[in-house]
């Protein structure tokens, strides 16, 4: 579907038109990202981050393609070979230090773009399917971002695939046996090297899947907006192409700033010394730490410190970890507020910074040592985390009382002009 | 229903979150952790300028000449640089004549077969081996050291928190132990076997003090004389080197990088700005 007044694909070239006849795939991206795709005119810059994510995913395909070309998946000789990849592979240190800053990048473009979706309330109908498989993306970019830091087979990535996998041991009876199967053995080895390079190599297609799927449900509706005041006419809108291109090509060129500051000026702030260290099963890092983009599900697993009855606190951690993004699928039906936007939710908005600095704080004490104070800030900044979206928000959209919503976007951009 | 069910378990999990943080936090206050050797004298690594930090930082060559000689001549006794071969001692100013002649005469010499006999054999380095440690392996290594084994120093600056600074701090920070700790912690004494330096983590280490005097290395002349500290300075900064060979490179290729993407966000911009011209938005 599309609104009435899209434009239509109609080529003049005559090799576009036998084309179109046959296999209508310029007719599909003319209307998925080309002019036959109306948006609406009043998007911020916070609608950027979806094309850069969709960049961002790319980048880490085209230098890991490359990478994988010199990379040896065996536990003997993985880490010598990441090593030659640095030193002996034309431009090998500049794909390696891409690939794995733009694995930071593609998780700072994409919390910005969930969160901006969090704030505008683009989860709500008609775009939860939107949501859902932006969720399904978020869940596999986790899996295959763990799996990669695995593979140069350092002290991180060894114990990090010790500690992860080990959270599937802390489920009663099965548990065991489950880490076993998932690792090919008792402890991380050649074979859990080998199937997570297998995986780490398959998962980013199945992304570009689910993201074809993504973009398919947002074009059922369309795109949201910052008024959350859905398009009624023509003037509403402006075509994707030339209006987005443009905006979406200057806001790549600020990602790829960033992006090259952090890659040729800092490639190894983000990391972790100890992955410079070959894995050792003899020897336990002082502090195990996943990836930053990790910290606040980390900060979550470890907030809980006692057992609950019979449940033991280690499998309670596991359990809130999962939960903390699983119930982010029930959030189209937690918060029921007919407003999407927080512009127009005065007590939504206040919670809504809130949850940013909570989730901030959590990030922080994931990335801290496994200590008090740490543990006890966790507790509260976790304890925050699951009473927003399970008791306030549902609260707040009952109890609240919105502002009044502009009678069109074209109104509201002309009341801001004014 | 769906928001009932949510209320029941965000209570559960807040509310056990809750109890878990007065729990610990009234364990935490009562009874605070108390300090350990460890937190009161380890210290973070000294302030020391290299010429490689910073954004155009570039490696001095005849530091990084220096820096090779004193491991050449104290660090290579226990340690290998299994990542770096004797040829990529070119890239920090070695003639291809020079890289010959110093893998001709490491000591360390490269396991191989007679191709006489098929028995075991070991043979001179040549400039594409990469830089043997002295043990034939692991165990070895240990035998040797009191169970201790010297790691391998290819990656070394890049595998501690800040790398060089905390490479330079421990091999200039040996000292006696304080008084003051022994006094306060006797049981943290020096275990024998192991050397007290405030910059290394667990405050004892099994490495002796590699550089203990001033001239122990000669520098030829017109170099700055070979004080502990500038020895130290200069190992660090070869150690840099080796872990990250790339960096020269790294810093060229990111300023072309960045004034191209400079020149180019500029142009999307002004396209953006007239495209949107007549578009209030």
């Amino acid at each position: 579907m599309s609104f009435p007044w899209a434009k239509e694909y109609k080529p003049q070239n005559p090799v576009m038109q036998w084309l179109d006849s046959r296999l209508p795939l310029p007719r599909f991206v003319f209307n998925a990202v080309g002019a036959g795709y109306p948006v609406p005119r009043n998007l911020n810059y916070f609608w950027n981050f979806g094309v850069l994510s969709g960049a961002a995913l790319g980048i880490q395909i085209i230098t890991g393609i490359i990478l994988a070309m010199h990379f040896a998946a065996n536990g003997a000789i993985a880490f010598d070979s990441v090593e030659h990849i640095m030193r002996d592979v034309n431009s090998g240190w500049l794909l390696r230090y891409a690939h794995a800053n733009g694995a930071s990048m593609f998780f700072i473009v994409v919390y910005l773009h969930i969160f901006r979706g969090l704030f505008y309330g683009s989860y709500k109908a008609p775009r939860e399917m939107v949501w859902l498989l932006g969720l399904v993306i978020f869940l596999l970019m986790m899996a295959t971002a763990f799996m990669g830091y695995v593979l140069p087979w350092g002290q991180m990535s060894f114990w990090g695939a010790k500690v992860i996998t080990g959270l599937f041991g802390a489920i009663p009876l099965v548990g065991e046996p489950i880490q076993t199967w998932l690792l090919g053995g008792f402890a991380p080895d050649n074979a859990a090297l080998n199937r997570f390079f297998s995986l780490h190599y398959l998962l980013p297609f199945v992304i570009a899947g689910v993201i074809i799927l993504h973009i398919w449900a947002l074009h059922i509706p369309g795109s949201s907006n910052p008024t959350g005041v859905e398009v009624k006419s023509e003037q509403d809108t402006v075509p994707f192409h030339p209006y987005y291109t443009a905006k979406d090509g200057f806001g790549l060129g600020v990602f790829l700033i960033v992006f090259a500051i952090l890659l040729f000026f800092a490639p190894n702030y983000l990391g972790h010394p100890d992955n410079y260290i070959p894995a050792n099963p003899m020897s336990t890092p002082a502090h195990i730490v996943p990836e930053w983009y990790f910290w606040p599900f980390y900060a979550i697993l470890r907030a809980f410190t006692v057992d609950f009855l019979f449940i033991p606190a280690k499998l309670l951690g596991v359990i809130a970890m999962f939960a903390s993004i699983l119930l982010l699928f029930f959030l189209p039906w937690l918060d029921n507020s007919p407003v999407r936007s927080g512009h127009y939710r005065p007590l939504f908005r206040q919670f809504f910074w809130v949850l940013c600095v909570d989730v901030l704080i959590l990030g922080y004490c994931g990335g801290a040592p496994a200590a008090e104070p740490f543990v006890m800030i966790s507790q509260v900044a976790a304890a925050y985390y699951f009473a927003h979206f399970l008791i306030i928000l549902p609260i707040i959209s009952k109890i609240e009382k919105p502002a009044p919503l502009p009678a069109s976007i074209t109104e509201a951009v002309l009341a801001k002009q004014a | 229903m769906v928001r009932l069910i949510a209320a029941i378990v965000g209570l559960f999990f807040s509310g056990w979150l809750l109890v878990s943080a007065v729990l610990g936090g009234t364990a935490y206050i009562s009874e605070p952790p108390a300090a350990t050797a460890e937190s009161l004298f380890h210290k973070h690594p000294k302030e020391v300028e290299f010429s490689f930090e910073g954004p155009l930082g570039k490696y001095d060559r005849a530091q990084l000449q220096r820096g090779f000689q004193v491991y050449k001549e104290v660090c290579s006794a226990c340690h290998g640089l299994a990542q770096v071969a004797f040829r990529d001692l070119q890239q920090i100013g070695y003639s291809e004549g020079a890289v010959k002649k110093i893998a001709a005469d490491w000591p360390n010499q490269i396991a191989s077969i007679d191709p006489a006999t098929g028995e075991a054999a070991t043979r001179k380095a040549l400039p594409t081996d990469k830089i043997a440690g002295p043990y034939p392996n692991d165990v070895a290594a240990r035998a040797a050291n009191n169970n201790a084994l010297p790691p391998d120093l290819s990656l070394i600056a890049k595998a501690r928190h800040e790398g060089p600074a905390y490479l330079y701090s421990l091999l200039s920070g040996y000292e006696a132990q304080p008084a003051e700790l022994l006094k306060q912690f006797p049981e943290a004494k020096t275990p024998n076997g192991l050397h007290y330096n405030p910059y290394f983590a667990t405050l004892n280490l099994a490495m002796p003090q590699p550089l203990t005097s001033d001239g122990q290395v000669t520098y030829a002349d017109g170099n700055p004389k070979p004080t502990v500290d500038q020895m130290s300075k200069d190992v660090a900064a070869f150690l840099t080197w080796a872990a990250e060979p790339k960096l020269e490179n790294r810093h060229r290729t990111g300023l072309g990088v960045l004034i191209f993407l400079l020149m180019a966000t500029g142009l999307a911009f002004m396209s953006y700005k007239s495209i949107w011209a007549d578009k209030k938005h």
